[in-house]
């Protein structure tokens, strides 16, 4: 029977030697949500080659436009848009229908 | 829901514009003079103003707006029944307006099934309409569905302006290159035009000019105003009659300042809530048996010698 300390032991060792690489193991989905014309949360903070996948459920379109770097379709109610981000930076966002709508992406 | 705002000061203003809103369904306005009377002009000024206001007598004209055609929430699942309802109310009329202006929001999505829809309700009224667009008539990718339909004979992303018995009307658009926290934009271009258009005509000759996003400043923390609307507002100073039409609220609103008078008119599709009353400004759910409560009939008087404007709102239901 194997131990399960010595199991968890094995994996905390496999983990820590691909963290070493430079690519990321694993990137991560982030979410915002747009309710109420407002982009919840309105900052993220996110590490480079992970996705934000927006989606508005307002029952008024909106869009996501970041000036120079990205910009969604107009998002219909429950439609999504997702971006990953390649490089660092702060990435401040609008949306183009309703620009007092607005929120930003701080990439690590 | 009228929010009824004199900023007059008492001071002695003419009122040349007779309105009467069908909240819901359109507005009505009608001019029933035109010139100031009590500002020292010289005989042949006076004499112009006579001719103004003799040419500027008779003119009714209607305004609807915000038809969001494809509007299928809950706020109100058939948006192009209710646009069917005020033009029903349009053709019942008895005295038939000389034109209409539409203050923008004809499609929800820009969808060029949306604009046949609205265009084949609309057309029924077998009237000149004006358009300027709303935000939602902009959507589709290419961006050409509003200007190929409705942008003949139009300046850069729509805006023109045109005289009818005397009175001189401008559309402008306001809804395009929004920055982001800010409000509506006319911006450098149109503001150039407008003080071309403007200029060198006489100050006697009354002004209405329509946009869809209010050009006076109503609610910025949901974007109700236009950044740079103070200065096609600063423009038309000087001028004894000014009346500024807008869309976007989905409710009425009117604000009197010196001789500007400010109206905002009610959607054909959904209501908005009053500023400030709800989470955000998005469609307004309310009991089925409500909706054409809030769509009801307005009718603004301003009447040459009044001090204040007469609003009475008449509900069509309820």
């Amino acid at each position: 029977m194997i131990k399960p300390a010595s199991s968890g032991r094995s994996i905390r060792l496999a983990l820590a030697v691909a963290m070493l690489g430079s690519a990321p193991l694993h990137a991560e989905t982030i979410k915002v949500t747009i309710d109420n014309f407002t982009f919840t949360p309105a900052q993220v903070t996110v590490k480079i080659g992970d996705t934000v996948t927006w989606t508005n459920h307002d029952d008024i379109p909106h869009t996501v436009v970041s000036a120079g770097k990205y910009r969604s379709k107009t998002l219909d109610t429950d439609d999504s848009f997702s971006f990953t981000f390649a490089s660092s930076g702060d990435y401040k966002y609008f949306c183009s229908l309703h620009p007092h709508m607005t929120g930003m992406v701080k990439v690590e | 829901m009228s929010f009824d705002n004199h900023d007059d000061g008492g001071h002695t203003r003419r009122k040349v514009l007779e309105c009467m809103t069908w909240a819901g369904t359109g507005v009505l306005w009608t001019l029933s003079g035109g010139v100031p009377r009590s500002l020292g002009l010289i005989d042949a000024a006076k004499a112009a103003d006579k001719a103004a206001e003799q040419q500027a007598s008779g003119l009714t004209f209607l305004q609807i707006s915000d038809s969001h055609v494809g509007f299928d929430k809950p706020a109100n699942p058939n948006a192009l029944g209710t646009l069917e309802e005020a033009v029903n109310r349009i053709k019942a009329m008895p005295v038939k307006p000389a034109f209409m202006i539409h203050t923008g929001d004809i499609s929800h999505l820009s969808k060029a099934a949306e604009f046949d829809d609205a265009d084949r309700i609309i057309s029924q009224t077998r009237l000149d309409v004006h358009y300027v667009p709303g935000e939602h008539d902009f959507l589709d990718e290419d961006v050409k569905l509003y200007r190929e339909r409705y942008g003949k004979g139009t300046r850069g992303a729509g805006w023109y302006s045109f005289d009818a018995n005397g009175v001189h009307f401008v559309g402008l658009v306001n809804v395009v290159d929004l920055k982001a926290g800010g409000l509506g934009n006319l911006g450098a271009e149109q503001l150039a035009w407008l003080e071309q258009d403007l200029k060198g005509r006489s100050k006697s000759q009354p002004v209405v000019m329509f946009a869809h996003i209010p050009l006076w400043t109503v609610y910025p923390q949901w974007g109700w105003g236009t950044e740079d609307g103070g200065r096609a507002l600063d423009m038309l100073k000087g001028f004894g009659s000014v009346t500024v039409l807008n869309g976007h609220i989905h409710q009425v609103m009117q604000k009197v300042e010196g001789n500007v008078t400010f109206h905002t008119a009610r959607s054909t599709a959904f209501p908005q809530p009053a500023p400030g009353t709800a989470p955000s400004p998005g469609p307004m759910k309310v009991e089925d048996a409500r909706l054409r409560s809030l769509l009801g009939i307005a009718s603004i008087d301003f009447r040459v010698g009044d001090e204040r404007l007469a609003i009475i709102d008449t509900p069509l239901a309820g």
